[in-house]
């Protein structure tokens, strides 16, 4: 048999058994909108909680963004001030953000796909659950118990199908958001260990910050330092030329600084 | 004819296009049956685009069952195998 059909015969099979049959089939109607009307209540809530994954994933990507900037910042100060290896060390961790950065990307494409999905399944599910309401009601009033049986059956199979569905879907976007906010919570764990520095941290500083600081205030040092000599010994003249020289980098770095720090 | 595609939808598709979605509908079973990950994701893109392309939606508030249904287009061969197997897949 071909895969569609055996798909559709499983499909249909459990579709049907979801379905509690009363003995009256008019009882079996009002208890089946009742489960109607729980299931979207259920997507209605799944397509909530996929936006808040959403949204969690967008902050993320947010503070990955301005994380990878500050070390981009932080590699080009590094280097004018004649540190590569600080340089390459802080360019080392904005590679490492940048896989994290595109597995937000990848995430948040594959939610907003499941939000829109879940979105127009909800918007089916109502508009089946208000047609069957209306036939319901319908076949109450006109039918006997006998009589209905014969006219719910389309109805049934057709909204049940779609409660089939829907159901699917809805686990499979729980499922979906699981995985991601397992990933997630390891990514905001990562931002708090302070592995990455978030941007509450940027007045704290990190380990290339201090060193470039360090270094501003030693090269202050070694200016002056070379200034003194100067004074006393003629000959350090020169010197004291190429000190001074790194100073004005130095000067910049410290103002470059204060200009990135959040007010 | 009625097909639904799980996650998406119902359309309804004429009869004298059985014939090509059985096609597709071949190849796609051979690639579950391989294993074949590659050729099961194309087969199944291949087959539900014929169905939406051939096919006219079915109104929202229609209550109709499907003759035919079909696996959700991001369906892994994986998932297909599940529904396929008899793991209450539909919740309730």
């Amino acid at each position: 048999m071909s895969l569609m059909k055996r798909i559709s015969l499983i499909f249909r099979a459990k579709a049907d058994k979801a379905l509690d049959r009363a003995e009256d089939p008019r009882e079996t109607l009002d208890y089946s909108y009742k489960r109607q009307l729980e299931l979207l209540t259920k997507v209605r809530r799944g397509v909530a909680d996929v936006a808040t994954s959403r949204k969690r994933v967008e902050l993320q990507a947010a503070q990955l963004q301005q994380q990878s900037d500050k070390l981009t910042e932080q590699a080009q100060k590094a280097l004018s001030m004649g540190r590569e290896d600080l340089a390459r060390e802080a360019l080392t961790r904005k590679s490492a953000l940048t896989g994290q950065m595109s597995d937000l990307q990848a995430q948040h494409a594959q939610l907003q796909g499941e939000e829109e999905k879940l979105t127009l399944a909800s918007q089916r599910l109502q508009a089946k659950v208000e047609s069957f309401r209306t036939q319901k009601e319908t076949i109450k009033a006109k039918y006997t118990a006998a009589e209905a049986q014969t006219r719910i059956n389309e109805a049934f199979s057709g909204i049940s199908e779609e409660m089939g569905d829907v159901g699917m879907a809805v686990q499979r976007a729980e499922d979906k958001t699981a995985q991601m906010q397992a990933r997630a919570g390891a990514i905001d764990e990562l931002i708090a260990s302070g592995a990455l520095d978030d941007a509450s941290s940027i007045n704290r500083g990190d380990d290339i910050s201090r060193e470039l600081e360090a270094m501003s205030s030693q090269s202050d040092v070694e200016s002056e330092l070379a200034a003194l000599k100067a004074g006393t010994n003629g000959g350090a003249g020169q010197q004291a030329l190429e000190a001074g020289d790194t100073t004005p980098p130095a000067t910049q770095v410290g103002e470059a600084r204060k200009e990135g720090e959040p007010s | 004819m009625i097909v639904r595609i799980l996650a998406e939808g119902q359309w309804e598709v004429g009869e004298d296009r059985l014939d090509g979605l059985n096609r597709l509908d071949d190849a796609l079973e051979a690639a579950v049956e391989a294993g074949d990950r590659e050729t099961f994701s194309q087969s199944l893109d291949a087959l539900l685009a014929a169905v939406r392309a051939e096919g006219t939606p079915v109104p929202d508030d229609s209550l109709v069952a499907s003759d035919l249904v079909l696996p959700p287009a991001d369906a892994t061969l994986d998932e297909v195998r599940e529904l396929l197997g008899d793991d209450g897949l539909i919740p309730g």
